[in-house]
């Protein structure tokens, strides 16, 4: 079936599964009790979890197996809202051709960005990247005003063009909608204390995700994978064997970057607004973390190092100490107030600390990411387990005697 | 004439700042091999400093001034700081008048042992990894150190004065002879750009006329030989990190009176610094200077009205656009070795 090996198939399963039952799984404590400010499935957050997933993946297939390490990203994030924003300004605010629009100019931007900053490799490519990530966000915030509108951004209005669209009727604001249905309608489900959101965009976005993701594992699996790995591990051999490693990664460069416009499409379908800010260097930053900690050239890594940064960023960074002093509330008072200032730089406004920690250790200690942790400890216990069954065998077996 | 003059004065403060980053990353770079991402936190720390140095010596308590009344009509609580009661007061506000110069003298030694101890603590262990962890390892760093400055002085720009004595201005017109009130430049720019020549020639010097920067350079040329001559090659480059990490420290201190210091005035300038190693050449001394200064001048050109008449814009891109075109044209950048850092 889709002509996949077993364990991929796997994977794509379960990965399935989980976005499917997503906004149950996000949701485990009832609402109004203490733990539900953990709960993370609401409509907003989920969609951002899965289109920086998409962002993750893209960018993973550049770095994860090519090892060329970009840090201008985010312009293609950017590149691809405003191509989604213009489509819903002039043509629709049906979201298909606005996410179309977005892969294709994203595209044809990886394309040009990615031909001049490939011919140089290590760590100019990367500088390279992170300069023309400072200058089309200078571009956007300031010359391109007219097309990108400035500080402020864009966003689609009533006036608007919109070509295809029928005249919106007096008062109401343009929403993106899929052939009528609305992006951010939603329904709801309550069971007892818990209450379950499903979003229309969020579903839309992870039919997306799942795409992608079938996407990035024919990629990983297929003879061009081999040869973006072959890239990273051996360059020189590579030019030795007769092939030229340039067009590889400059597919592999441009197939991110759509990657990126896609997200950034799905973004303003979501939330029908850009600004520049989107595609500052930060934000390029960002998405390497995201890979990095989740584990590049893993498959699910990326999406998973998405996922926990975007719960950091929305779910930790909302604690306050009011909060922590409500948790440790039955311990003595010196206690719970050392407990309390210790713990409080690292929660709440503190996040990024916490973030750039976890980052460190993981780039020293595991640079295969949370996945390859988590395979480590799989390996350990097994090892246990095993060397448990042996002593068990060897109790067992009768010694001969010497 | 005068038009350009003044450009060329407004570029110089700038290009000092990149200058003295960038000579810290190839000192860095060439000694240690290490493309340092944390570079720019160093700067940041150098400016807080200065900030830091401030709050300790404004440090006071308060007293009641019978003489004077608050507009309640109570006697006025005034802040004294304590050094009025070591020093006398015009002693002690004169102490804190120069607080940034004085900043100097703290920020050498905390800048070299923070240098020292990044480098025996964490940046050893990269050395053999490849140049993407290197980047992503400092890069980390960076965030934890903004982090932690973050945490401690808040998100917001904290002013920090110059003496009284640099805060005015000094009319270049009148001393160069053209026309009086043309050009005017405040005289603390001035004196950074001083301070970096001076700072960037005892570098040099020290480079190339002591015993221990001869045995550095020939590390830099040939660090596997040195070695073998039984030269403990590795105690030497630490220091030059931590050499290098000062430089950036004092480049972050004399900056501080010109741009209020916040947490992330590092990155801000990092990003920039590292165009300027690239144009000047990696891993060579005098094109990072030279690099830095010709790109500080080139921006403040690039900003002049008839100029964004002609290509808006071109200020907040020309840095970005000049480096991508070197590095397309002439890979090595302005005075590169050939085939430096290309795997």
């Amino acid at each position: 079936m889709l002509k996949m090996e077993k364990r991929d198939r796997n994977l794509l399963i379960i990965v399935t599964l989980m976005l499917v039952f997503a906004p149950f799984l996000l949701n485990p404590f009832p609402e109004g009790s203490v733990m539900a400010q953990f709960n993370a499935g609401y409509p907003d957050l989920m969609q951002r979890f899965v289109i920086f997933g998409i962002f993750a993946i893209g960018f993973n297939i550049l770095f994860g197996l090519t090892g060329y390490l970009s840090f201008g990203h985010a312009i293609f994030l950017g590149v691809g809202s405003y191509a989604a924003i213009w489509m819903m300004k002039l043509l629709t605010m049906n979201v298909i051709p606005a996410i179309i629009m977005a892969i294709v100019i994203s595209g044809i931007f990886a394309l040009v960005i990615g031909w001049i900053s490939l011919r140089r490799s290590g760590i100019y490519f990367s500088i390279i990247t992170l300069a023309f990530a400072l200058m089309s966000f200078a571009l956007a915030y300031s010359v391109l005003t007219p097309i990108t509108g400035g500080e402020t951004g864009l966003q689609p209005k009533a006036a608007d063009l919109r070509i295809l669209d029928a005249p919106l009727a007096a008062g109401s604001t343009p929403r993106a909608n899929l052939f009528g249905l609305e992006m951010s309608s939603s329904y709801k489900l309550e069971i007892g204390n818990w209450l379950f959101t499903f979003s229309a965009g969020y579903y839309i976005a992870a039919v997306m995700l799942l795409l992608s993701f079938y996407l990035s594992i024919r990629i990983f699996r297929s003879p061009f994978g081999m040869m973006l790995r072959a890239v990273k591990s051996n360059q020189q051999r590579m030019n030795y064997t007769g092939l030229n490693p340039k067009p590889y990664t400059l597919a592999a460069f441009v197939i991110s970057g759509m990657y990126a416009g896609l997200a950034g499409g799905l973004m303003v379908a979501m939330d029908t607004q850009v600004g520049p800010e989107r595609m500052f260097w930060t934000a390029s930053g960002e998405v390497v973390m995201m890979t990095i900690l989740g584990g590049a050239g893993t498959l699910i890594g990326p999406v998973l190092g998405a996922g926990l940064i975007k719960y950091m960023e929305n779910i930790i960074s909302k604690i306050n100490a009011s909060i922590l002093h409500e948790w440790f509330y039955w311990l003595p008072d010196g206690l719970e107030n050392l407990l309390v200032t210790v713990i409080y730089p690292f929660i709440g406004k503190g996040w990024h600390l916490t973030l750039g920690i976890i980052f460190m250790l993981v780039v020293i200690f595991l640079p295969g990411g949370l996945v390859e942790g988590s395979q480590k400890i799989g390996a350990l216990i097994r090892r246990k387990l095993d060397r448990g069954k042996d002593k068990a065998k060897s109790s067992k077996s009768t010694k001969p005697a010497e | 004439m005068d038009a350009i003059l003044l450009q060329i004065l407004n570029g110089l403060d700038k290009g000092s700042a990149y200058a003295l980053i960038a000579l810290g990353l190839t000192l860095i770079f060439g000694t240690l091999g290490v493309v340092n991402f944390a570079h720019g936190a160093l700067f940041m720390i150098g400016a807080f400093c200065a900030v830091t140095l401030n709050r300790i010596l404004t440090m006071g308590h308060q007293v009641i001034d019978p003489t004077r009344t608050d507009f309640l009509g109570n006697p006025l609580k005034v802040d004294v700081p304590y050094l009025h009661g070591l020093f006398g007061e015009s002693m002690g506000n004169a102490i804190i008048d120069w607080s940034v110069p004085l900043a100097i003298l703290i920020s050498i030694p905390v800048m070299v042992i923070i240098g020292v101890i990044m480098e025996r603590g964490l940046i050893r262990h990269f050395y053999k990894r490849p140049h993407a962890d290197q980047i992503l390892v400092t890069f980390g760093l960076a965030i934890v150190l903004q982090e932690i400055i973050k945490y401690f002085y808040g998100a917001n720009p904290i002013p920090t004065p110059a003496p009284a004595a640099f805060s005015g201005t000094f009319d270049f017109g009148a001393a160069m002879g053209f026309d009086p009130h043309t050009i005017i430049y405040p005289l603390w720019r001035m004196l950074y750009f001083a301070f970096s020549v001076i700072i960037i020639s005892g570098i040099f010097a020290f480079l190339r006329f002591t015993t221990f920067g001869m045995v550095v350079r020939a590390g830099m040329a040939d660090r596997e030989t040195v070695g073998l001559l039984g030269i403990d090659i590795d105690k030497r480059f630490t220091f030059m990190f931590g050499l290098a990490a000062a430089v950036a420290g004092l480049a972050g201190v004399m900056y501080a009176p010109i741009v209020s210091p916040n947490y992330h005035i590092g990155m801000d300038f990092l990003v920039l610094s590292f165009v300027v190693v690239v144009v000047g050449g990696m891993g060579s001394l005098p094109g990072a200077v030279l690099a830095g200064f010709l790109l500080g001048i080139l921006e403040s050109f690039a900003s002049m009205a008839w100029v964004l008449n002609i290509l808006p814009g071109l200020n907040q891109i020309i840095i970005y656009l000049v480096a991508i075109i070197i590095l397309l044209v002439r890979p090595r950048g302005l005075m590169g070795r050939k085939g430096v850092m290309e795997e």
